[in-house]
């Protein structure tokens, strides 16, 4: 029994020092916000790496959840004849729940991955020491650029996997369960409220927040060697996907909690 | 010009070094040896500031590393990695003019890259190279353009860490003969980490063993033949017996 207390106690602890951790590079990221030199050529190839080379992967996976929520609903709306619900439903699910969450998820694969392996391999290859003798902060020339501009690019991700999800939903709903195009449109509109957008968009910035951070945070952290810089990506990936649904819980309270 | 004292340094129960002192002149060439794990490349780091010491000094110039400004302090180094750690997402000449691209001072793009393409000259590459990326480098291209970044900015102060690691005799002797060069018509002070006894005869005027986290012996190199210190002799003779242990 006492073993398995101070085995809780050990891992409740490194826990709670792991967050620590991840709170002050977060603080010492955002310090850097406010002292120059700022590198502009990262920030805009950040945009790029996060934002314009994800387009693909976020509508993809936005354009078939929304189909395949459309027909769920439908089916589910069916036992009690509630299949007129389709496009409401659709806009509300993506537009608060799926988009944000799907994107945030798929940007942790894609992107936090990326960062945490290559910032790791850096550090492997010295040219993480490199940036230092060359009067270089790396966290100002590799973490703050690529945080700021996942931070910036992905309410705007969230967008248009929320607007691809809709369309993939009133392209079922229209060409498979025979909703009329123009109702299913109206009804979409007038149902969505600006909190559902406002609160998709917050979501999302800080959904990107976590992805970018926890790839620069385990890709610093990384230990030497090919086994580390394997288990910085696996960390960092995990990290974050968990720290965004614990996110989402937390927005999604603060936003709807009646 | 650079002096260390009592320089400690452990990571965890592993005291890499336990008390080094070291002086390198100004203008000399300082070559650093021994065997693998013994600590000479975290002195190196110690000096930049890459690793944080446990205990000890090092001045430059009179004055302790920590109480000088930091950019100011690096800005007068400049350094050849193992591996040169090249920056693989820019082409070679941002990574030579990666110093002088950035900070207070900075060049504009066509000025950079002009003395970015006469450093690459200097060290035996010609402007077809400049724009490459360096994975599509060989092994000894690398560490040229290492080379050329680390004379970019014209530092007074230039670390080798194991210069010709990983190349061809041929190839190992070039890079020697350059950094050679480049300290003596620079006037620059260099340190050199190594344990290729070829690069030790070429690139020294002085020449420091570490073992045991301490410098074994220090002397010109024209004393390393005659140390009378048998851990040198076991050494620069690569003798598998004598007071060094070796795993067999």
């Amino acid at each position: 029994m006492t073993r398995l207390l101070a085995g809780l106690g050990a891992a409740a602890l490194g826990l709670l020092a792991a967050l620590g951790r991840i709170a002050i590079f977060a603080g010492r990221t955002a310090s850097h916000l406010v002292r120059p030199p700022f590198y502009p050529r990262e920030f805009g190839h950040a945009l790029m790496q996060v934002g314009y080379f994800s387009l693909p992967v976020v509508a993809l996976t936005a354009f078939f959840t929304g189909g395949a929520l459309a027909l769920q609903i439908y089916a589910g709306g069916a036992r009690f004849s509630a299949e007129a619900v389709v496009p409401q439903i659709v806009a509300i699910g993506m537009v608060r729940e799926l988009g944000p969450v799907l994107v945030g998820l798929m940007i942790a694969a894609r992107v936090t991955s990326s960062i945490a392996a290559e910032i790791a391999t850096m550090k492997v290859t010295e040219q993480i020491d490199a940036l230092v003798t060359l009067s270089t902060d790396p966290m100002k020339y590799l973490t703050l650029p690529r945080v700021l501009a996942a931070l910036v690019v992905m309410p705007v991700l969230v967008g248009v996997g929320d607007v691809i999800g809709i369309y993939g939903g009133y392209l079922v709903g229209t060409q498979k369960l025979g909703f009329n195009a123009a109702t299913y449109l109206h009804n979409t509109a007038t149902f969505l409220q600006a909190t559902d957008i406002v609160s998709s968009l917050v979501k999302g910035a800080v959904f990107g927040v976590i992805a970018a951070l926890m790839g620069c945070y385990y890709g610093m952290a990384s230990d030497r060697g090919a086994m580390g810089v394997g288990r910085a990506t696996k960390a960092s990936v995990v990290a974050a996907a968990v720290l965004i649904l614990a996110a989402n819980f937390l927005l999604t309270q603060a936003f709807f909690a009646a | 010009m650079i002096e260390i004292r009592g320089l400690t340094k452990a990571f965890g129960a592993n005291h890499v070094l336990r008390g080094v002192d070291l002086d390198v002149g100004r203008g000399r060439s300082m070559v650093v040896i021994g065997g693998s794990g013994t600590g000479k490349s975290v002195l190196i780091k110690c000096i930049l500031g890459l690793v944080t010491p446990d205990g000890g000094t090092i001045t430059v110039d009179g004055t302790e590393v920590t109480r000088q400004p930091r950019d100011a302090f690096l800005a007068r180094f400049g350094m050849l990695f193992q591996g040169a750690a090249l920056f693989d997402s820019l082409p070679v000449w941002q990574n030579v003019a990666f110093r002088l691209l950035r900070g207070a001072g900075a060049l504009p793009r066509r000025e950079a890259r002009e003395v970015a393409l006469d450093k690459l000259r200097r060290v035996g590459l010609g402007p077809q190279v400049a724009d490459l990326y360096p994975a599509e480098l060989s092994g000894g291209m690398q560490k040229r353009v290492g080379l050329a970044r680390a004379i970019a900015a014209d530092p007074e102060i230039i670390f080798f860490d194991e210069p010709t690691t990983g190349l061809d005799p041929i190839m190992a002797g070039v890079i020697n003969d350059l950094i050679r060069e480049i300290v003596t018509e620079m006037g620059a002070t260099a340190i050199t980490i190594t344990h290729d006894m070829t690069s030790v005869r070429a690139i020294a005027d002085n020449v420091a063993m570490l073992h045991g986290g301490k410098v074994r012996w220090s002397g010109p190199i024209t004393d390393l033949d005659r140390s009378g210190d048998p851990y040198v002799e076991q050494f620069i003779h690569g003798r598998a017996q004598g007071p060094i242990e070796t795993l067999r």
